[in-house]
């Protein structure tokens, strides 16, 4: 049993369950995940997997990293990722782990990087309601007061003001699985997730935590 | 983006039969009622069509009891078991919103010649 596997965001669109409801989902491509070391308690002090993720140019790889690499034979990864098992005897080197690991129905949470939006006013990073747009008006995206006078004298701390907005990971918990699709490694979660079409996520059960 | 397509070719209906803004058309829709279901037929005239991979959707009116009621059926949805098109209507536009308007005799939609 893993808990957790990489992929990633296909893009949206909308559903139909057998109900007929039609719900809007984001479809995610699983993999390729492979084992590519185990750790143990004896050894290492705790439990884990580490899985490899995405292809690599094998120029690309160091030397030492390649070495890392050898026990699942050619082949390179592009992220390297722990995941911590119960029982990492149950699996082998090399072994992909498909997406059939979610069922349908169940509840995961999907961690990706957010789309970078560079330097954003208070109306889109903290969604301020800005000032009028017309009748003279000509604060129309401004944050307003941003404190009191001479007391306390100083802007409190943690003041929502403009900055950089986006680019950083992101969860969105309990997304339910519409459906998985173990021979094309598919699976259709309902809602948006974080990041561009093509970015990594991080798909995991949601009963066992993030 | 063929992943897309794929998965969204397959959602899509191809027994649908082809209608458009004008036309008269029966639609059976499925209604679950507990735990059985049965089939509800509504009839009017198409007013719109919008178009969409697996959100397409269309507008059905009708006046019923003398009180128009208009239905938005999603064009691939499972819910819908057949659709029966009926007539096909002489309309010189794809949104027939002005029907709301019209009552009576001004309501009809001529047919088309063939």
């Amino acid at each position: 049993m893993i808990n957790k596997l990489f992929g990633k965001k296909i893009g949206m669109t909308s559903f139909f369950l057998e109900e007929g409801k039609s719900v809007p989902v984001t479809v995610l491509k699983i993999g390729p995940c492979v084992v590519v070391q185990k750790k143990t308690r004896e050894k290492e002090g705790y439990n884990a997997l580490q899985i490899g993720y995405g292809p690599k140019k094998e120029g690309r790889v160091n030397r030492p990293l390649k070495g890392h690499f050898k026990a699942v034979g050619d082949r390179c990864f592009s992220q390297l990722r722990e995941v911590r098992v119960e029982d990492p005897g149950a699996f082998q080197l090399g072994d992909e782990i498909r997406s059939d690991v979610f069922t349908i129905g169940e509840s995961v949470h999907v961690r990706g990087l957010s789309k970078g939006r560079g330097f954003s006013g208070v109306v889109k990073r903290w969604g301020f309601s800005g000032g009028k747009a017309t009748h003279g008006s000509r604060s129309h995206r401004i944050p307003g007061s941003i404190g009191a006078c001479a007391t306390p004298g100083r802007v409190q701390k943690g003041r929502k003001m403009p900055g950089r907005m986006g680019n950083q990971n992101v969860t969105i918990k309990n997304l339910k699985v519409v459906d998985v699709r173990p021979e094309m490694d598919l699976v259709l979660v309902k809602g948006a997730v974080p990041g561009a079409t093509n970015s990594f996520l991080e798909i995991c059960k949601a009963n066992a935590g993030v | 983006m063929n992943i897309m397509e794929a998965l969204e070719k397959e959602q899509m209906r191809v027994d649908i039969p082809d209608f458009r803004s004008g036309d008269t058309v029966r639609v059976h829709a499925k209604i679950k009622e507990g735990e059985k279901e049965r089939i509800q037929v509504f009839q009017g005239v198409v007013i719109r069509r919008r178009k969409g991979n697996t959100g397409a959707t269309f507008t059905v009116r009708k006046v019923s009891y003398g009180i128009g009621v208009e239905r938005i059926f999603p064009l691939h949805s499972p819910v819908i078991d057949k659709v029966e098109v009926l007539t096909r209507g002489r309309v010189r536009r794809g949104r027939l919103y002005y029907l709301r308007n019209l009552r009576g005799k001004a309501a009809r939609i001529k047919e088309k010649r063939t």
